[in-house]
């Protein structure tokens, strides 16, 4: 079935079809329309689930993992102020090897106060255990959602996971969308078998003192788990193909990069816009590509370590670390430390959903064949 | 793949602090003359120290109460009294 709708309300239907038995989620711009449409989901009968009203956003994300320890499959949303009051919450979700899937509308962090297209509220987030996806279309949406449950109720997994896209040129843009059955869902998707579980007929406490001498290991055994869900998640992606026909890509969604010389990296609705510069650079006989990340965290090191020799990467990220840079651009370069010296010129731009063109796009890969490309520039920003 | 996630999970056990009657300072003791069986102070020791009898007649477990009081301070009838521990 072809659907024609707004991001938003495509996630409030994978988050359906991925049939979670509780919901928990405070409304903020622009993700209110998916707290809204769940609910309408629940109240209609639509979706078998409880939803639970909560007064603020960290209360959202205690209740999903507290429900997601009895064994439930949970769903929740945010964005910006949300998810940065639920950083507390995001580090016990993570601790507690609970897999709950979040979506962040990505909207930038005030003051000032801006409502629009900014990834900082994620990136923010790199430290507290979560797998982060990004998303660059609705279908792709859909898509990721499912995915993301399938690879967070991995046994050797047992992360929660962020599936990310971006304010208002994404969640409230309509784009047509390739709905599944439910039944193929099911089929992809089965109901979680946890692991364990909190379980009156068995009695057992979650996460209470862990002393220094085994605390060390449990951080050891996380990163491995998101370390696993790097390796699991390509097989993931092909299952879907062939199940549904459609591919984003696995960890990086690489285009026109076979032989490239410069090659864009960048992520969420960028990575469209960044097709098409690819699209007319080629026109203009350069020889571009597209390095798309959809999985930010773990950050997919060896995908660039293999891109890497005889390239140029071009980075456009649209989120900032204030005194660091970009995500993508500090992370790219730290994957290729002793592996290769590829030259990566960064460009901080769209922040605060300022728009970034294709023409954007093109000037900024003119600047790195033309030599005047430098180490960070921050695109359109007057010094 | 031999790979497990790990989460910190304690499962039940007796006295896991060990026998936690020597922390006490004050001591409880029931005036069973003066005890109604209401059962407020079983409902309410936060160690379940007290011990219920089939009668509803009530005892303390001196090796694990940590002397709080809790019980003293709930009973209507002021049958359990704190007495400094010598």
């Amino acid at each position: 079935m072809i659907m024609i709708d707004t991001g938003d309300r495509i996630a409030a239907k994978a988050a359906q079809m991925a049939r979670p038995e509780f919901i928990a989620a405070y409304p903020i711009t622009p993700q209110t329309v998916i707290v809204e449409k769940t609910a309408e989901m629940v109240e209609s009968g639509e979706l078998d689930a409880e939803y639970m009203r909560v007064e603020s956003e960290h209360s959202a994300m205690a209740a999903v993992v507290a429900a997601a320890s009895t064994g439930t499959r949970t769903f929740t949303a945010t964005s910006s102020q949300g998810l940065a009051l639920m950083h507390e919450a995001l580090h016990w979700a993570a601790m507690s090897r609970v897999p709950v899937v979040m979506v962040d509308v990505n909207r930038a962090l005030g003051p000032g106060w801006n409502l629009w297209a900014d990834q900082s509220d994620a990136t923010s987030q790199r430290d507290t255990g979560w797998i982060q996806l990004y998303c660059s279309d609705g279908q792709e949406i859909f898509d990721t959602i499912i995915q993301a449950y399938r690879l967070a109720e991995m046994q050797d997994v047992h992360v929660p996971v962020m599936v990310n896209f971006d304010a208002f040129v994404l969640s409230h843009t309509s784009m047509p969308v390739d709905i599944p059955e439910q039944s193929e869902i099911d089929a992809f998707l089965p109901p979680w078998k946890p692991a364990w579980k909190l379980d009156p007929a068995e009695p057992i406490t979650f996460a209470p003192l862990v002393p220094p001498l085994y605390y060390g290991g449990m951080r050891k055994n996380l990163h491995q788990g998101l370390l696993n869900a790097q390796s699991r998640f390509p097989e993931v992606c092909r299952e879907w193909k062939e199940r549904f026909g459609t591919f984003h890509g696995d960890l990086v969604e690489e285009v026109r990069c076979a032989d490239a010389e410069f090659v864009i990296v960048t992520m969420g609705a960028f990575g469209a816009e960044a097709r098409v510069a690819v699209d007319e650079l080629r026109r203009q006989g350069i020889k571009a590509g597209l390095a798309r990340v959809r999985m930010l965290w773990p950050f997919p090191d060896e995908v660039f370590r293999r891109l890497a020799p005889g390239r140029r990467f071009v980075v456009i990220d649209r989120n900032v670390s204030p005194g660091a840079g970009g995500a993508l651009h500090a992370q790219l370069k730290s994957a290729l430390y002793g592996y290769a010296n590829s030259p990566v010129y960064g460009f901080i731009a769209g922040l605060g959903g300022r728009d970034v063109t294709f023409s954007d796009m093109c000037a900024m890969v003119n600047r790195a064949t033309s030599g005047t490309a430098v180490d960070v520039e921050w695109w359109g920003i007057e010094d | 793949m031999s790979y497990k996630p790990e989460l910190a999970i304690s499962h039940p056990v007796d006295a896991a602090a060990g026998k936690t009657g020597s922390w006490r300072d004050f001591r409880p003791t029931v005036d069973t003359a003066k005890c109604i069986k209401c059962l407020r102070c079983w409902i309410s020791c936060p160690d379940a120290c007290i011990k219920r009898g089939e009668d509803d007649s009530i005892s303390i477990d001196y090796v694990y109460c940590k002397g709080c009081g809790i019980c003293a301070n709930e009973c209507p009838t002021s049958a359990i009294s704190m007495t400094r521990e010598g």
